[in-house]
């Protein structure tokens, strides 16, 4: 089963940028799941550029509104995403759970929808 | 007579049912639905022709059926083909309920997934292992009707939507997994245990069901035994921690005479088998604490104190610092403890004992006029008039 796992937490929560704090985490996050063969395999994961970047739109009445900052306005923010496969959620947990961002923010786990 | 014979197997033997359902259809909710048929079709096959030899044989075969069906009628059969065959097999071979493997370990482990809500994690017990109707569960937690039902089964849609397995966990997960099971027992005990048997369900009696069949399915696990002595150890006081006239007494001012001999023998045979294997956790040192409170020469106040330190080392939270504050109190050092105390004013300021510990650490260090105010917020916040007119008395006492 694929699973979904988005990143979250607030600005500056992580170790800052040329710590070697900063460096570790990197490390951690190239690694992540090399440790765990058998439990999950990595099928895509990106970072995201931080909330000042994004923007968000939606249609009414086929007319366009745009709006500056992210969807829903939070302290802890949509900053990556992973997507998995699994055999259960344990399995899903036990991946998420190496995750750097767990320690310093938040990660959710979802199932992906199957059609 | 053949609604009273099922009524008596479902209560009886639901939770081994479904178990075995859920390990074969593979679906939580699928199992439900084919074992809930079953049952309808009882009702009119067991009126027409009787209660059959091994009515749990008949209801375990009927389900399967029922389950092929479901399957058959589902639109994305291409799907389901493997899940048929399966349980066409199954079916065939008649399964005898009394030596199929007992699934209902693997059943509690799903049902306390710490995925699910911890109020969840109860309810889907009580209903899938004690077998609990849902308004029976509903009433337990005074929700209305279609409220729990809506509960059990979003969490139902969950177990099989996120997929959270239908295994026990293997031993890196264990002992978390086996703490939230242990939890969930000892949350439907306390419930019981405060609510008393207004509802008409004995939870104490479902809670010590469920930590027996645990000490039976997952043996030489020191925490599972520990958890069925702290139950025992508590319950065997339980006709004693009011006094004649309703109020609460500790353990300490109890008569003796009402506690249950059998449940504290039990409860100190079990405690010991734990300890002997030599991996403490949370259960057991709760099981030393409630232990001790029932020694025959009195509490061991140093001790008890000492346990709740290593307590903390588990569980720190608040509520836990309290208790530790008290013993510490109780063997002498009520400065040490009110200092303690004070700390916890931010997290505990609704929770009743707070108010009336340190209303007694007030008084126990001499600062009478503070004490009085928190008296008057213990007698604000008492759970009984009992309780109330004794602090009331308590707070006079300071002048």
């Amino acid at each position: 089963m694929k699973y979904m796992i988005t990143l979250y937490a607030a600005p500056g929560a992580e170790p800052g940028y040329g710590t070697p704090e900063f460096d570790a985490m990197m490390g951690e996050y190239m690694t992540l799941g090399e440790g765990m063969p058998g439990v999950a395999t990595f099928l895509a994961g990106e970072g995201l550029q931080g909330v000042e970047t994004a923007t968000t739109l939606r249609k009414r009445g086929g007319k366009i509104e745009t709006m500056d900052g992210p969807f829903a306005e939070t302290r802890e923010h949509l900053g990556g995403f992973y997507l998995i496969e699994a055999a259960d959620l344990d399995a899903a947990l036990r991946f998420a759970a190496e995750i750097p961002a767990a320690r310093y923010g938040s990660v959710e786990v979802r199932p992906v929808m199957e059609y | 007579m053949s609604e009273a014979a099922l009524g008596q197997v479902l209560r009886q033997d639901r939770g081994r049912l479904l178990a075995a359902l859920v390990s074969r259809v593979g679906d939580f909710q699928k199992a439900e639905d084919a074992l809930q048929e079953a049952a309808t079709s009882a009702l009119v096959h067991w009126a027409r022709a009787g209660v059959p030899a091994s009515p749990l044989g008949w209801l375990l075969r009927a389900a399967l059926r029922k389950a092929i069906d479901g399957y058959r009628r589902d639109a994305t059969l291409s799907r389901h083909r493997d899940a048929i065959a399966v349980l066409s097999e199954e079916e065939a071979a008649d399964p005898d309920p009394q030596t199929i493997p007992d699934d209902r370990l693997r059943l509690i482990f799903t049902c306390c997934h710490p995925a699910l809500e911890e109020k969840t994690r109860v309810a889907l017990t009580l209903r899938s292992l004690c077998g609990l109707s849902t308004p029976q569960v509903a009433a337990v937690f005074l929700d209305a009707e279609p409220t729990m039902g809506q509960r059990l089964s979003r969490a139902k849609a969950k177990i099989t939507a996120a997929r959270i397995p239908f295994v026990v966990p293997g031993p890196e997960d264990l002992p978390d997994r086996l703490n939230s099971v242990l939890t969930t027992v000892y949350l439907i005990f306390t419930a019981g245990y405060t609510q008393g048997p207004e509802t008409g369900i004995d939870l104490c009696t479902e809670a010590i069901f469920l930590a027996r069949l645990l000490v039976q399915l997952a043996p030489d696990q020191p925490e599972v035994e520990a958890a069925l002595a702290l139950l025992l150890l508590t319950h065997a006081r339980a006709a004693a921690r009011n006094g004649p006239d309703g109020q609460t007494l500790p353990p300490a001012r109890q008569d003796r005479s009402l506690w249950n001999r059998t449940e504290l023998d039990e409860g100190f045979q079990l405690l010991d088998h734990a300890i002997a294997r030599r991996a403490p956790g949370p259960f057991q040192l709760k099981a030393a604490i409630a232990a001790l409170h029932a020694d025959a020469s009195g509490p061991d106040w140093p001790q008890i104190a000492a346990l709740y330190a290593r307590l903390l080392d588990f569980e720190p939270t608040p509520v836990v610092t309290l208790n530790h504050a008290v013993a510490l109190a109780e063997a002498g050092h009520p400065a040490q403890a009110l200092a303690q105390v004070q700390q916890l004013e931010r997290q505990l300021s609704d929770y009743q004992p707070f108010h009336a510990v340190m209303a007694d650490l007030l008084a126990r260090t001499g600062q009478n006029e503070p004490a009085k105010a928190a008296y008057d917020q213990a007698i604000a916040r008492a759970a009984s008039p009992a309780d109330r007119a004794f602090l009331m008395q308590r707070r006079q006492g300071l002048g």
